[in-house]
């Protein structure tokens, strides 16, 4: 009769504590719902922009604080990720330049395009692979627009992009592999992008349904051409301080500057 | 070799059965601490081969699935060694239900992979491997002489309602675990962790505290309950530690091994805990049994469920 009663006890108890814990939401993942911006252009476009009218906007990114340090990312325990380069790869979570700027900030158009829809150029973007770290950090897309992923380095990675909107997937790529071609259907601001062989190795994708981003480099400034004269929305976006928003209106052939300022 | 030091083998490889999968724990929780994960994209080959280079996250991810292999080996061979030589038939079927717990582990494990670490899915692989150390340690016990000797009675057996509390307490150290689980794997924040602590640790504390002022001195059981409270001080203080790492370490962007390696103690002491209690639990059972005092939740102590 123990015996009986141990039998049951033992698996079913740990049996039903499991069921209680195993429980919960379904998987959070490639959401896609209505509120998601689709890639498929708009049903009535807008009118072409006509470049003899097109504006510019310019800025810099300037940065308010002492800079973070940038510590050594360590990678000695993978000789392949370090064999070809003498120096030290620092972490690029936030780089400040020398004229007090900030680099790899994704600044965009959010809104102020109207309906108008712009197909996928044919002209790739790269994402390299060099020395466990990717080339560029920060980059961004057009729906649809092709991204050739390289592995330049002697060792195993794989792409793992974590976005909401768009299918999330994991691809590895051997040494010597073919480039990896991509695309995101999706606009998406930003998709992280990680390795999870070397997991200091992240990236971000910014994708957009229309070419007007840029995306701050060594002097922390950035140009985005070829807007049709409107009110916009423009956004910055950086991985660690997160978004700002600005308004701004430009006229035909106008040029305006905007200036963001993103306190450490 | 007679039946006795049959018995008294398969004990022990239930124990390196049970060891091994305590190694398993902690090479899973190195893959997590790792966020190697996803660092073999395919299963149940890694990179198409059974053996790529094990560099970087890859070094966790295979390692945790050759372990989980050996540990897979050496459940098949302690079920088949059971049912071949283990007279009792609830030990047997003890036996296919921990077959049972790993092989659907590995399956669990095949399809956080391929599905991308779905959250409840990688909380069940958690719960599972802790489910599956229990069933585990608990084929170690009925197999040991200690098992045997608790069934003679030999010793003043605890108070009926001891085992209830030691059974509360095993309970609440799994649902513990579960949420240690979910907080690992963001399914939820480290509130609900920290406030069960404080409920699984006074249960623990208590089930120690009754064992050493009720039991005698050289009884087994007031033994282990000694180890269950020494257990208890080491993984609070690794919860703390963990905590407190964590915290310093903040904003930095890649594992820092300190945290990973403190963590990964945390779990593994976590199962040690629940493994410890549940043997007080079974033990206790067996006991209180035994003298036939095995009292019903309707609060009559001559009652058995019997």
């Amino acid at each position: 009769m123990i015996r009986s009663k141990l039998f049951w006890m033992v698996p079913l108890s740990l049996t039903l504590g499991l069921l209680g814990c195993g429980g919960g939401q379904p998987p959070a993942e490639q959401s896609g719902g209505a509120a998601a911006p689709s890639a498929t252009p708009a049903a009535a476009p807008a009118a072409p922009i006509d470049p003899a009218t097109a504006a510019t906007i310019t800025g810099k990114v300037a940065f308010d604080g002492t800079a973070p340090a940038r510590p050594r990312i360590r990678m000695d325990a993978v000789p392949a990720c370090t064999q070809r380069s003498s120096e030290a790869a620092l972490v690029e979570e936030a780089i400040v330049n020398d004229n007090k700027t900030l680099r790899n900030v994704f600044v965009y158009v959010k809104e102020g395009l109207g309906d108008r829809s712009f197909p996928p150029p044919a002209e790739e973007v790269v994402l390299d692979q060099q020395g466990c770290v990717y080339h560029p950090h920060v980059l961004g897309l057009i729906a649809g627009q092709k991204l050739r992923i390289k592995n330049g380095d002697p060792t195993n990675h794989n792409i793992h992009p974590m976005p909401a909107q768009n299918r999330e997937w994991n691809t590895s790529m051997p040494p010597g592999a073919a480039d990896l071609i991509q695309e995101f259907p999706r606009a998406e601001v930003m998709i992280p992008v990680k390795c999870n062989v070397h997991p200091w190795m992240k990236a971000y994708v910014g994708v957009l349904r229309h070419p007007f981003f840029a995306i701050t480099g060594a002097d922390g400034s950035f140009e985005i051409k070829g807007l049709p004269p409107g009110s916009y929305t423009i956004e910055a976006w950086h991985e660690k301080y997160g978004t700002q928003q600005m308004q701004v209106t430009v006229g035909e052939k106008e040029s305006k500057q905007v200036d963001f300022t993103v306190k450490g | 070799m007679n039946s006795s030091g049959v018995s008294r083998a398969l004990h022990h490889y239930a124990i390196l059965t049970a060891g091994a999968t305590l190694l398993l724990l902690m090479a899973g929780a190195l893959v997590v601490g790792y966020e190697a994960g996803l660092a073999v994209p395919d299963w149940p080959l890694s990179y198409g081969t059974w053996m790529p280079p094990l560099v970087g996250g890859i070094l966790y991810e295979h390692g945790h699935r050759m372990i989980a292999g050996t540990v897979g080996v050496l459940t098949t061979a302690l079920v088949i060694w059971l049912w071949w030589k283990e007279p009792r038939r609830w030990v047997k079927a003890l036996g296919l239900v921990a077959w049972v717990a790993v092989v659907a582990q590995a399956i669990l494990g095949g399809l956080t992979v391929l599905y991308r670490l779905p959250v409840p899915v990688v909380i069940a692989h958690g719960c599972l491997a802790q489910t599956f150390f229990c069933l585990v340690l608990s084929l170690a016990l009925v197999t040991s002489p200690a098992w045997e000797r608790a069934a003679q009675a030999a010793e003043e057996p605890p108070a009926p309602d001891f085992w209830h509390l030691a059974a509360a307490a095993t309970a609440a150290l799994f649902i513990q675990l579960a949420l240690g689980a979910a907080l690992r794997h963001k399914a939820l924040g480290l509130g609900p962790h920290w406030v069960w602590a404080g409920v699984a640790g006074f249960l623990v504390g208590w089930v120690c505290y009754r064992a050493v002022t009720e039991l005698a001195v050289q009884d087994g059981l007031r033994k282990l309950a000694r180890w269950l409270g020494g257990i208890l001080a080491l993984q609070v203080a690794l919860g703390v530690a963990s905590y407190a790492f964590r915290a310093v370490t903040q904003g930095i962007h890649e594992p820092q091994t300190s945290v990973v390696l403190i963590t990964s103690a945390h779990l593994a002491t976590g199962a040690l805990l629940l493994g410890c209690s549940l043997l007080v639990t079974l033990l206790a059972y067996r006991r209180v049994a035994a003298a036939g005092k095995v009292a019903s939740f309707a609060g009559d102590p001559q009652r058995t469920f019997a």
